[in-house]
């Protein structure tokens, strides 16, 4: 068979050494009436030959490459530079596992706590812990650990959050007890603040809002602080890491935990993962956080070195009590973040970002030209609902001409009739822009 | 002393390394735009070049040990060898570049692959309906879990404890608390099995489910499976399978065969997808069809010559991923066992068994190690001997190990027994590696005799020395201050 690394004869010689007749031998533990009688139904091995050729058949059925892709809600086809690829195939990372065996995984910590600190400089956060799953995942453990904090049993989602956040919130929720509560949306597309504020009551630990919306909207931030102010509750921020190059880390305006999905940072799109969530906290919350924490410290020679740190939250010495279950998390996906912000740095981050924002409100300045299209609410970052009258066909004229023009609302909401949802990052072109517009009648 | 280089340490202002083209658009006026009040300031990132890039994260890179690197033996971790084919077909860039909302139309490559793929690891394990939603191991424990939560919701029964062996790995009880049940435990047996008669004891109409591993963390197979199903679905309480350990056992027996109503399995250990410094992995969990209406949405399905994501999951927990799960580990594992296929897929249990059995042997005289056991595709051995007798610990063995160029086993779990390392050599080590393991063993069992303090100091060897914990757990020191 493959991968096997074995002489027939070192078989031969290793059952001797056994005394054993054959391999079956080590089964016999195995009742016989559990054990499978026949082979399993599988198709037959391929050769790699075989196998590359029909993995690159199926992978062309998806017509994804062939498309200019202006779709985002929460995954967004920003560049994945070639640096970023070529150092997160180096096998010394990617074929290792979770840095048990410190002074031999220096690699993989030096990373994580680069990682940390970048992902804490973006949001403002204090601590910043190695990754949970993704975006979505990372809200659900956000509001168990709020709950935890806070001592109470529900939460408050404003009504423009990610639709399949909070539904994974609300899966957590029925897992831990806790009582997730979104509102509603504006008809611009923000929270509706005075609902919110008026679901928040003596049970509430903590309330979610998203930067920028799902609908790609700015909220009003201060009103986020100024509600979990007054009423003694936690905020917890869902952000889109890419955004904070150009706006103001949560921090700023209250946020006790800030989550949200790294994928945009240096990660392909993959059908939706895997992605890697990060969550960064106030120090005061730092034994409280779910996932691995690397921390510096000094090997016996007095040098710098980095280690896996306050462990007692995990699953592995706290078992039942851990502030979390999770055991492996995005490991690979947050060297990729990691990589790619070193790479960008200060200024290609602030770059990507200003591009992004720039290309979408030449989209909407453009727009707002026609009375064929209306925009809702120009107030966005790098995505932006548009009204098109006739949505269904323009979006299959689109098709036709290679263009994923963006993600039709009704998806999520039903009522949101022939609403465009579109994302603009940094490889959009002019001319894909102007094509789209085009296409959705705006001439 | 520097030590560990940091990339904050190579910048200087106004270095550049990414740069994108000319905008094309016109430029925009941000506090117009977004508003004063919310522009931040600089971002405080590095300043670095492309090689300056490129120099830090290889030299990182070469202070870890990956599989490509040397022995792997990390128990309950199933380092095998990952396949180097399945990182091209994952790149393929019709796969990475597709986004998880674009039309189904143009997603039939990767729905069909979602769908295959479910159904293989069906037939693998004996199970009706699979979901590759959660992200790994643990994740589909907490799916699982709540699986049976909302299974027991729905039949209408309050059912408020889980059961786990005191064997169990610590997520098993983490996840069944997230999940809201408490965890009661259950004490393994002289042998390290599933103490039965105890078991009988702990299970009533309060119980929703027993969390099991088999083989189980010891490497034991629990012979005894049809007994334990019988003792939970007597009292309505259902059985639940860690998969972790499946690679010792595919096309041998199945969980599906063995009572098992819910299992999780790990992509990344089974099959073959490598384990990228702690993931991603992937958590594929596989119901009966009772549980089938109770899996998280959506799944892959077909219609005709279409494939398609069925919402249309009556009872659904809902989402646990915010998209599908991890598609381009999931593809890997798809193309592992196209690679291997029935025969192979048994072989590779097989031979990881024959692989732990034949190591055990060669080394089980310089340790404590229950008498005539059979272990299957890993083994746990005490290093107590040592403790007492040279005041050399497991953790010592395992920083010396790093010296000799292999990593070490698991150590200090399971919690049952003293001093533990749990060894899984997986089927694609040859012999000449576990002969060069077995030696390294010996050798420092050798330097063990010779006094404690070498052992004690390891490793000598390694880009940095052992490590102080206790340093990094008082001080805190988590970012980089500059
Ligand atoms: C027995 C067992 N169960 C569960 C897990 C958790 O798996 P993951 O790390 O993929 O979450 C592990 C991981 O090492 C394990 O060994």
């Amino acid at each position: 068979m493959r991968f096997i690394s074995h002489a027939p004869s070192e078989i031969e010689e290793m059952l001797e050494t056994l005394s054993i007749p054959g391999v079956k031998s080590l089964f016999d533990d195995v009742p016989n009436d559990v054990k499978l009688a026949r082979d399993m139904n599988l198709p037959r091995p391929l050769s790699e030959v075989e196998l590359k050729r029909e993995l690159l058949e199926i992978s062309k059925k998806n017509k994804a490459a062939d498309y200019v892709n202006f779709i985002g809600a929460g995954a967004y086809d920003h560049h994945v530079p070639a640096v970023v690829k070529a150092m997160v195939s180096r096998s010394e990372f990617y074929t290792s596992y979770t840095p048990y065996q410190a002074e031999r995984s220096q690699g993989t910590l030096a990373a994580i706590f680069e990682y940390q600190t970048m992902i804490a400089k973006l949001t403002g956060m204090d601590v910043v812990n190695a990754s949970i799953y993704d975006g979505a995942s990372s809200l659900g453990e956000a509001i168990s650990m709020a709950c935890n904090i806070k001592k109470k049993n529900k939460v408050v989602l404003s009504g423009s959050i990610h639709p399949e956040y909070v539904a994974t919130a609300k899966t957590y929720g029925f897992g831990a007890e806790i009582d997730v509560v979104p509102s509603s949306y504006t008809t611009s597309y923000e929270t509706d603040w005075k609902q919110v504020e008026g679901l928040i009551d003596g049970k509430t630990a903590a309330l979610v809002i998203s930067m920028p919306n799902f609908f790609g909207v700015l909220e009003d931030v201060k009103q986020a602080q100024e509600i979990t102010r007054k009423k003694g509750i936690m905020l917890i921020v869902s952000a889109n890491p890419v955004s904070l190059g150009l706006l103001k880390p949560p921090s700023d305006y209250g946020a006790d935990i800030v989550v949200g999905e790294g994928q945009p940072l240096g990660n392909p799109l993959n059908f939706g993962g895997p992605y890697l969530g990060f969550m960064g906290t106030k120090s005061q919350f730092v034994r409280r956080m779910p996932g691995r924490i690397v921390g510096e410290t000094v090997d016996t020679d007095g040098k710098r070195a980095f280690v896996l740190t306050l462990q007692a939250r995990e699953q592995h010495i706290r078992r039942e009590k851990a502030t979390s279950n999770i055991c492996s998390n995005q490991a690979l996906n947050a060297l990729a973040s990691t990589i790619y912000l070193s790479y960008l740095g200060k200024k290609g981050l602030n770059d990507v970002a200003y591009h992004s924002h720039a290309n979408a409100r030449y989209f909407i300045d453009e727009a707002k030209k026609s009375g064929n299209v209306k925009i809702i609410n120009p107030k966005v970052f790098n995505e932006v609902v548009v009204e098109v009258g006739d949505l269904d066909k323009k979006y299959q004229e689109a098709l036709d001409h290679k263009i994923l023009p963006g993600l039709k609302l009704d998806r999520f909401f039903p009522k949101e009739k022939n609403k465009l949802m579109v994302a603009f990052t940094e490889k959009r072109t002019k001319q894909e822009i102007q094509k789209l517009l085009e296409l959705l009648g705006v001439s | 002393m520097q030590g560990i280089p940091l990339i904050f340490e190579k910048t200087k202002t106004g270095k550049e390394g990414f740069r994108l083209s000319p905008l094309e658009v016109p430029k925009v006026d941000l506090s117009e735009t977004l508003g004063e009040d919310i522009v931040r300031d600089e971002v405080n990132l590095p300043e670095v070049s492309e090689l300056d890039v490129i120099r830090h994260y290889t030299e990182l890179s070469r202070m870890n040990f990956g599989v490509d690197n040397g022995f792997y033996p990390l128990g309950s971790c199933t380092m095998k060898y990952n396949p180097k084919i399945n990182e091209e077909v994952a790149a393929m860039p019709g796969f990475t570049e597709l986004h998880p909302y674009a039309p189904e139309e143009i997603s039939q490559g990767t729905l069909e692959v979602m769908y295959d793929t479910q159904n293989l690891l069906a037939e693998i394990t004996g199970m009706d309906n699979f979901t590759l939603q959660p992200a790994a191991g643990a994740h589909g424990e907490l799916t699982g879990i709540l699986i049976i939560k909302k299974y027991l919701e729905h039949k209408g029964e309050k059912r408020t404890k889980i059961i786990v062996p005191d064997s169990a790995h610590g997520t098993n009880p983490a996840s069944a608390s997230h999940g809201g049940f408490d965890i009661i435990k259950v004490k393994s047996d002289s042998e390290g099995l599933v103490d039965i008669e105890a078991l009988k004891e702990l299970v009533n109409e309060d119980v929703a489910a027993l969390m099991l591993t088999n083989p189980n963390t010891l490497g034991l197979f629990e012979k005894n499976i049809f007994e334990i199903s019988k003792i939970l679905h007597e009292k309505g309480a259902l059985l639940y399978y860690d998969g972790a350990n499946l690679n010792a056992v595919m096309g041998i027996v199945r969980p599906g065969d063995m009572g098992f109503d819910v299992v999780h399995l790990n992509l990344h250990k089974t099959f073959s997808t490598p384990h990228g410094g702690g993931g991603p992995g992937s958590g594929a969990v596989g119901v009966k069809a009772f549980l089938r209406d109770f899996l998280p949405k959506p799944l892959a399905a077909q219609k005709g010559q279409m494939y398609y994501l069925d919402y249309d999951i009556p009872h659904s927990i809902g989402k646990i991923h915010g998209f599908y799960g991890n598609l381009g580990v999931v593809l890997k594992a798809y193309a592992y066992i196209k690679s291997l296929g029935a025969k192979g897929l048994k072989e590779a249990s097989e031979i990881a068994t024959l692989n732990a059995s034949y190591l055990l042997k060669k080394i089980e005289d310089m340790f404590e190690v229950p008498e005539d056991i059979l272990f299957k595709h890993e083994f746990v051995v005490s290093c107590n001997n040592w403790k007492e007798k040279f005041g050399v610990r497991a953790l010592d063995v395992a920083k010396r190990l790093l010296d000799y160029g292999f990593h070490p086993p698991t150590i200090y779990f399971p919690l049952i027994v003293d001093e533990a390392l749990m060894v899984e050599p997986t089927e694609t080590e040859s012999k000449d590696t576990l002969d060069a393991f077995a030696d390294a063993l010996r050798k420092i069992y050798q330097e063990a005799k010779e006094g404690p303090d070498f052992l004690k100091s390891a490793p000598h060897d390694t880009p940095v020395r052992r490590v102080d914990e206790v340093k990094a757990a008082r001080e805190m020191k988590l970012i980089y201050e500059g």
